[in-house]
């Protein structure tokens, strides 16, 4: 049980990852649940800075920036100027209790580390049992997707999401390519651009970002 | 090992906590006086009130039972007991084999049957409510702690404290994930436990929030004096066993008379600290509804739940 | 050379539209961008026919048969889109659903959209494959939500979360299919080069790959519109505009599915079972049937044909995934067919609708006798997405069909039965729209119906008699992936 210390350090950090996607499945506020998500983006570029560092890939190094960029700074600032300019920042509604969600959840993670298992071991780098935390945080982050009202809470499940995704490609894979990311981080970026021109035609139309009112198309 | 040096040091770490239990809980309240910018009472506050009400003359309510009398001495010699057998100072102490967590746990569990008897013995309505708000927390409270425990006793393959200490604390440093987990499940488990905020004040008697005071309202003198010193203690054994089983370094082994100088040095620094932290997390945080509580606990559980998991995904 | 000129032909035309999109002269340069990528397109299939596969530009981009026919079907489709969105953009700005500056994102974006799917299609390495639908599916949802009108918001809204989520889980089959690759190939980006991967398939590490293409299924299937992750599917034909109804059914599921078929081989390459396949046909009979039944309770016309498409689109995904020659060949068959059909009754629906004002079917009656082209160009359509002989639906639903027969007889009454629902729903629906009493006014602008029956022409063509260089095309391409 001596495992490398750069994979202890990953694992750590891969421990906090879950963590802050646990969180943020039981967070309440809009607020805190965007720095969170800040937090988790800075805890990913640590972690690609790690496997950078440890296992000599130069092109993590910038991945890491540009992930510091648009996740760790850009994106939270954005959200928080539209929060601001849109006044959402009130309690988010949840559809499930979350006593509910995070037994869910629970059970999910149990899930996601049962699947990762057999694949883990395939793996001969040395973040290989990160796999299980990777799957674990993208079934979490659905999770919120699932059982949050507000349209900016949805959103943020789903950059969390490509967080969760991030840190899989960087532990299990130390990466993808480099033309794949950059075109990875140039999709997320203009998704998140597009989300913030919806938010604002959909609170012009429905006067609200409740995404209940989005519930009309049924089949009658 | 020597066995007289080894009951040398047991009476030296009991005493010793004992005496300076309040000074820690002074030394909570001194620091958040400061945090919200007032001046406050003194981190010796707490002696002074325990000797003002050690020569105060007890009242007892006319239908007050033997169990009513005797509960304050048996909560304190729980809780004496419990930081006894902490390995606060030393490992490898005569009493170390009975620190298995599950019977720390248990004492706990004891202390709180028998406040929450006493409470309803009375007969008041704040009593019997203290003591039902008190049962609900524990038995949220009681499986998380359990099961952080547990994620410290996978890794060192033991139930005792001595022992996961001695794992933690005096071999190579490994960072352990699952910790991290179990770290802040215990730390929500102190707080609801020692009735703390968000989950309780200590400081208020606003009856429709209050759990831990509502149960000792009727207690005076020392009686009271008994309660409040073992609430100091209970606080202090929690803050001690979060130090061995998360940050043990320097903890001596016993009869090594130089660690135990460094042992005390550490651990004064160990408890000014926690106590500052506890303090500044209890100035920021905002008291929760009681229908909260539930949620709170529950986190915790999942919290430590996952530690185990993360512990049998990256440890193994 | 020309596949430099089919991907950059719509990317220019994207930025040169983005700055003019709403001059007067707009819809013809959109339509003449469409008709160069078309041609250029053309000019690499005759290349690819007579030459063979080729790999260009450090391998990134790979031409196989396969592609280059779902390259031309694209770039086609698109063209006669752009033809037919020309009057009718133009009578939606003067009915004042558009402003001038929506109409230049619209057909900014039309330009995009076509260069992501020509860009998904065309590129060699997976993980660019992935990008470039996550692409497509941005461009998309600006213009499913063009109109800007509640129901237009609240349908791009789901489309995005529901297809941003399914590519998301597409992307983490990409990530392990790399994590597999890696072992074999080596770290960097040949290990997701498609070309590399096919040869290395069958000592890629099996259990990691069967997962990978549970997520890529799951991923691409949702764009698909494979049930039940279908919901997005049809509110964004019925609350987007027209034209881009057509090419979201003739045209992005298609590419979608083509995702799906290029990881099924290199799996079944290397589970060296069924399984890939197994999973497609359950996807798929399910789509079949789930959307047969709903047909009949849908009241917008837009919608009962975006259910059609989930139908037809089900059918397809059996039969890629029944596999084997003749079944690849027959899925390919409707793939096309399904195309024309389709994107030619969305233009007669578009018209049909602009006419009347309306898409609630109960509204809209007796095109035959307000514009008897209209009226016969949706009666023609239908009968043929219906698979009625002589027209090539009916050609390439038999050959399914017989397949399944022999392969797989326990799906063959679902499919007959599915086929059958179907057919008394639109049936029933179709003809009081068509022969009922008119209600109809006139439009401003006459319709562009040239691109329905030219659609409709080839579709009954293909029916009749498949060209023997079309049949060994096709032929080519069935044994590439079969």
């Amino acid at each position: 049980m001596n495992l490398p210390f750069y994979t202890q350090l990953i694992n750590l950090l891969a421990a906090l990852l879950l963590l802050l996607a646990f969180a943020m499945l039981t967070q309440r506020r809009i607020l805190s649940l965007i720095n969170l998500f800040a937090l988790q983006g800075f805890v990913l570029v640590l972690s690609t800075l790690v496997v950078a560092y440890s296992t000599h890939q130069s092109h993590l190094y910038y991945s890491a920036l540009l992930t510091l960029i648009l996740k760790v700074l850009f994106l939270p600032w954005i959200m928080h100027r539209l929060i601001h300019a849109l006044n959402v920042r009130w309690d988010v509604e949840t559809l499930i209790d979350i006593p509910a969600t995070m037994l869910i959840g629970i059970v999910l993670v149990i899930f996601a580390f049962n699947l990762a298992a057999p694949i883990s071991q395939f793996a001969g780098t040395i973040t290989k049992s990160t796999l299980g935390i990777a799957t674990a945080s993208i079934l979490l982050s659905f999770l919120m997707m699932i059982t949050r009202r507000k349209a900016v809470s949805q959103v943020i499940g789903f950059l969390t999401m490509e967080n969760g995704l991030f840190f899989a490609a960087t532990s299990a894979t130390y990466g993808m390519p480099m033309v794949v990311e950059l075109g990875i981080a140039l999709d997320v970026l203009v998704g998140s651009l597009i989300f913030g021109v919806f938010f604002f035609h959909i609170r012009e139309t429905f006067e609200s970002l409740d995404i209940h009112h989005l519930e009309k198309l049924k089949e009658r | 090992m020597n066995i007289a040096s080894g009951i040398v040091f047991q009476v030296l770490q009991s005493v010793l906590v004992v005496l300076i239990a309040p000074l820690m809980l002074g030394w909570v309240n001194q620091c958040r006086a400061w945090l919200q910018n007032k001046s406050g009472a003194g981190i010796w506050q707490p002696y002074k009130v325990l000797n003002k009400l050690f020569h105060k003359d007890a009242v007892l309510a006319h239908n007050a039972s033997h169990l009513f009398r005797s509960t304050p001495y048996i909560l304190f010699g729980c809780m004496w007991l419990a930081v006894g057998i902490v390995p606060v100072l030393a490992t490898s102490l005569p009493f170390a084999p009975a620190a298995d967590v599950i019977a720390l746990v248990g004492l706990f569990a004891l202390a709180r049957v028998f406040v929450s008897l006493a409470a309803m013995d009375i007969g008041t309505s704040f009593g019997t409510l203290g003591a039902r708000r008190e049962m609900m927390i524990g038995f949220l409270a009681e499986p998380a702690m359990l099961m952080t425990l547990f994620t410290a006793s996978l890794i060192s393959h033991s139930t005792s404290l001595a022992t996961i200490v001695e794992t933690l604390g005096h071999r190579e440093l490994v960072i352990y994930p699952s910790m991290a987990f179990a770290a802040v499940a215990f730390l929500m488990v102190l707080l609801a436990e020692n009735a703390r905020i968000p989950i309780d004040n200590p400081s208020t008697h606003l009856e429709l929030t209050m759990i831990h005071e509502a149960m000792i309202l009727e207690y005076s003198a020392r009686h009271l004096a008994l309660v409040e010193w073992a609430s100091s203690l209970k606080l202090t054994a929690y803050i001690t066993i979060g130090i061995a089983i998360f940050v043990p370094w320097g903890i001596a082994q016993a009869g090594d008379w130089t660690g135990m100088l460094i042992a005390i040095a550490v651990l004064v620094v160990k408890l000014t600290l926690a106590g500052a932290g506890l303090a500044l997390l209890e100035t920021v945080s905002a008291k929760m509804r009681i229908f909260r509580a539930p949620e709170f606990l529950g986190t915790a559980f999942m919290l430590a739940t996952l530690g185990m998991l993360t512990h049998f995904l990256l440890e193994r | 050379m020309e596949l430099l000129l089919v991907l950059g032909v719509p990317f220019a035309g994207g930025i040169v539209l983005g700055f003019w999109g709403h001059r007067e002269f707009a819809p013809e340069l959109n339509s003449g961008m469409s008709l160069l990528t078309f041609l250029a397109a053309a000019v690499l299939t005759v290349h690819i026919i007579a030459g063979g596969p080729i790999l260009v530009w450090h391998e990134n981009f790979f031409v196989d048969s396969f592609n280059v026919f779902l390259v031309a079907l694209t770039a086609f489709v698109a063209f006669t889109t752009s033809l037919f969105s020309r009057p009718y953009m133009r009578i939606e700005l003067n009915h004042g659903k558009l402003s001038p500056n929506r109409l230049r994102l619209y057909h900014s974006m039309y330009q995009m959209f076509t260069f992501t799917m020509l860009l998904a299609l065309l590129t060699n390495n997976v993980g660019i494959l992935w990008v470039a639908m996550e692409a497509a599916t941005l461009t998309t949802v600006l213009l499913v939500s063009l109109y800007r009108t509640p129901a237009s918001l609240e349908a791009a809204w789901k489309y995005f979360i529901l297809c941003g989520v399914g590519l998301a889980q597409a992307l983490f089959g990409t990530i392990l299919l790399y994590f597999a690759a890696e072992k074999v190939l080596g770290a960097g980006g040949s290990a997701l080069l498609w070309t590399h991967l096919y040869e290395v398939k069958d000592q890629l590490e099996p259990t990691v790959l069967g997962l990978a293409f549970v997520f890529l299924l799951v991923g691409y299937g949702t764009k698909v519109g494979l049930a039940p992750l279908h919901n997005w599917l049809p509110d964004a034909h019925a609350e987007g505009p027209t034209p881009i109804s057509a090419v979201l059914s003739g045209l992005l599921l298609n590419v979608a599915l083509y995702a799906v078929v290029r990881s099924k081989v290199l799996v079944e390459g290397a589970l060296g079972t069924h399984f890939a396949g197994h999973l497609m046909m359950g996807f798929g009979l399910l789509s079949v049937v789930v959307a047969a039944f709903l047909l009949s309770r849908q009241k917008d016309v837009k919608r009962l044909f975006a259910y059609s498409s989930i139908e037809h689109m089900g059918l397809m995904t059996f039969a890629f995934g029944m596999g084997g020659a003749l079944a690849t060949f027959a899925a390919m068959l409707h793939m096309t067919v399904h195309s024309l059909t389709k994107s030619a009754i969305f233009f007669t629906v578009g018209h049909a609708a602009q006419k009347s004002g309306t898409q609630i079917m109960d509204n809209i009656r007796g095109l035959i006798d307000s514009n008897p082209t209209i009226g016969w160009g949706l009666m023609l359509g239908s009968l043929a997405i219906l698979g009625m002989p002589p027209f090539g639906v009916f050609a390439s639903e038999f050959m399914i069909l017989t397949v399944a027969m022999h392969q797989q007889p326990w799906a063959t009454p679902f499919l007959l039965a599915a086929l059958g629902v179907a057919f008394a729903a639109i049936f029933g629906k179709v003809q009081p729209m068509v022969f009922g009493t008119a209600t109809a006014k006139r439009l401003p602008h006459p319709p562009a119906l040239i691109p329905v029956f030219v659609h409709l022409a080839i579709v009954l063509l293909l029916g009749l008699y498949i060209p023997p260089y079309l049949a060994e095309w096709y032929r080519q391409a069935a044994q590439l992936i079969g």
